[in-house]
């Protein structure tokens, strides 16, 4: 009942979850979309090998709260810093962005500075990420 | 037991679906099938083993994965493994390399050896293999999209060392079925993907007939969601669909099944894993004499490599994973494997430093050294569970793959998303279970560390500088190379693309012109397209 009331009085939270560059492991990306879903947000997952010209365009023309990336394959800060203007140009910067997946610790203070204020790094829950989103969208 | 004890008893299933008892008798086994499919090691069907003495004779083989950065540090991972008693190299490549682009394209910024070496030309395998015997240490290749092009690199690296290639031994992962499921690394369409596997198995059946072509993976399936019956299930339906292309080409079952082989994973329960291995080398000795009519005994060989899994390693106290990884490697050798590796300790945060994948090589080695592992062939066969187990993860098995013929076919169901639509709803369900405490992980949901401390896993460097060194090394050979000699393989590639001939005898021309990576991808994609992926929840 409660669910209910909240979609019905709420504008769904939408995502945009994206593959960056090459990396093909897309098994925690997939269960993150599931369990986004599950709590009740319109996910749109983009598949692999996006380049950060795509998911800015995607994120523009879906009109999403929030871009979430999942990156395994150790390429997230390059990838980050081209993605970062390229967000801004689009003026998606006060939209919320997202990261997860292999991230090492000593990473974490750049990814901030490259706006990426959610990072969730492997062994991350499910609760935490669907928390975290919802206290975050403005 | 009696009623009381019995209704205490809360019911435990295994991740296939098949239910523990508390205690196995003969009778379990007569109920679950006899031992009609046990035989002999050595003997049809081969549950026991695919030698008579297996390990007595020659203990597995060490394969670690291991790649990074240009070729020249490879060589020097590759020497080091060596010098510590490893006895095959299993190499990894970088993304680019392994999606068929040059170090120089813009989508390849900084990926460039990341996960694995860079490969452009014929003269990056040149230096990552120098010194390095290949009649003695056999070298599998870890490429599944760029595949055909990796083997024709490979061939003529060896053929240009002075090397027989009718000879050679060595590997190629080269499933690309399983790269549409999970791994992603694909490039062209489905239906030209399973062509071009049938091109290096055809090819090298006649001009490297020791070579094995294909290692079909049942491990990334795994590690996609699927139970271990799926991973043994949907590897033998895949790998059935490279032979029928195969066998559309003329060549009888016997003239190539003998070198195709496998990669399975292991974690999660120890019996039922040995049962999934001794079930599936049943099964497909049966699936290759019944139903393709195979003759010789290693045309029905389950030929494998078992490896420790990344999946049932744990990102919460990492030092544990070094345990994990010596049951892994003890379930390996308790189910015959030719070929072990393991993930290393601390993959869930890094590509493995020297020391961690000594610590693998080191795991492995006792079990040969000081426990005693090679020293009798399948020494839990007869067990009552076991032997149940095995028939009963047999028979799952079997039922995987009708379901799947039922359904229109391994690459219907791929193409379509299908599998990966439900493999990742399992995996969906186990993270649910391990975040909810149902699925027991140590470390994760339980024995917790009060103050989790530091995790004291030291990080593998990347550096920047290898890519502005592997670019200029393509630039060289792009400057010194014959261009006339390239663009003339380069064209007949294409012409051979497009008429369906086999291609590997016009990409062995363009490697041994220096035709780069990109250069040759690019003339099949230009045939062949762009696989677009099916999305699907």
């Amino acid at each position: 009942m409660m669910a209910q009331k909240s979609v019905a009085t709420e504008r769904r939270i939408k995502v945009l979850l994206a593959k960056p560059g090459l990396d093909g492991h897309d098994q925690g990306a997939k269960v993150v979309v599931r369990a986004l879903m599950d709590a009740g947000m319109e996910v749109i997952y983009t598949g692999l090998r996006q380049t950060p010209e795509a998911i800015a365009r995607m994120a523009l023309d879906e009109d999403v709260d929030v871009i979430a990336l999942s990156s395994l394959a150790g390429s997230h800060i390059p990838f980050c810093t081209k993605l970062k203007p390229l967000l801004e140009a689009n003026h998606l910067q006060d939209k919320l962005w997202v990261i997860g997946g292999n991230l090492p610790v000593q990473d974490h203070d750049a990814l901030r500075q490259l706006g990426f204020k959610g990072i969730f790094p492997t062994g991350s829950k499910f609760g935490a990420i669907v928390d975290y989103i919802q206290e975050h969208v403005k | 037991m009696n009623e009381r004890a019995k209704e205490e008893l809360k019911p435990i299933t295994n991740e296939s679906g098949i239910e523990v008892k508390p205690l196995y008798t003969a009778a379990d086994v007569e109920k679950s099938g006899g031992y009609n499919f046990v035989g002999q090691p050595g003997e049809y069907p081969f549950t026991r083993g695919i030698h008579r003495l297996m390990y007595r004779k020659q203990p597995w083989t060490m394969r670690q994965y291991a790649g990074f950065g240009n070729p020249a540090d490879t060589n020097q991972r590759f020497k080091y493994l060596i010098a510590n008693g490893q006895t095959g190299l299993n190499v990894a490549f970088d993304l680019p390399t392994q999606i068929g682009l040059d170090s120089d394209d813009p989508l390849a910024e900084g990926e460039i050896g990341r996960v694995g070496m860079s490969v452009d030309t014929l003269r990056d395998f040149e230096i990552a293999f120098d010194g390095i015997d290949l009649n003695k240490i056999t070298v599998s290749l870890t490429i599944n999209g760029a595949a055909a092009i990796l083997i024709a690199m490979y061939l003529a690296m060896a053929e240009k060392r002075g090397y027989d290639v009718k000879q050679l031994r060595g590997t190629a992962q080269n499933d690309i079925l399983k790269e549409f499921i999970g791994r992603g690394t694909w490039i062209f369409p489905v239906e030209p993907s399973i062509r071009l596997v049938g091109d290096t198995i055809e090819y090298c059946a006649e001009h490297a007939p020791k070579y094995s072509p294909v290692s079909v993976c049942g491990y990334h399936i795994r590690e996609s969601g699927a139970n271990p019956a799926q991973e043994m299930a949907y590897a033998f339906c895949i790998a059935k669909a490279y032979a029928d292309d195969v066998i559309k080409r003329g060549l009888a079952v016997d003239e190539f099944a003998g070198r195709l082989s496998y990669n399975f994973n292991i974690f999660g329960n120890l019996f039922e894993q040995v049962a999934k291995f001794r079930a599936g080398r049943g099964l497909w000795a049966k699936i290759m004499k019944e139903q393709y009519g195979a003759e010789k005994p290693g045309s029905m060989w389950l030929r494998m490599i078992a490896a420790g899994g990344g999946g049932g390693l744990t990102f919460e106290q990492p030092e544990v994973n070094i345990v994990r990884g010596a049951y892994y490697a003890l379930i390996s050798a308790l189910s015959g494997t030719q070929t072990m590796a393991l993930c290393s300790y601390d993959e869930a945060y890094t590509i493995p430093t020297e020391y961690s994948a000594r610590i693998s090589l080191r795991t492995m080695q006792l079990l040969i050294e000081e426990m005693g592992l090679t020293e009798t062939v399948d020494p839990l066969g007869g067990s009552f569970y076991v032997e149940t187990l095995t028939n009963q993860m047999r028979q799952k098995m079997e039922e995987i793959m009708a379901e799947v013929d039922a359904q229109g076919g391994i690459v219907k169901l791929v193409s379509e998303g299908a599998i990966q639509s439900k493999v990742s709803a399992q995996a969906y369900n186990m993270q649910r279970d391990i975040e909810s405490g149902k699925f027991r992980k140590v470390g994760v949901n339980c024995y917790r560390n009060e103050q989790e401390e530091e995790h004291p896993v030291e990080f593998h460097p990347y550096n920047e500088k290898d890519t502005q060194v592997q670019i200029a090394g393509l630039n060289k050979i792009r400057a010194e190379r014959d261009q006339a000699k390239v663009t003339q393989a380069l064209a007949r590639l294409s012409a051979d693309a497009s008429a369906g001939r086999n291609v590997m005898p016009s990409l062995v021309e363009a490697v041994k012109a220096y035709a780069s990576v990109g250069e040759m991808t690019q003339e099949l994609v230009n045939i062949f397209g762009r696989y677009q992926e099916p999305i699907r929840f």
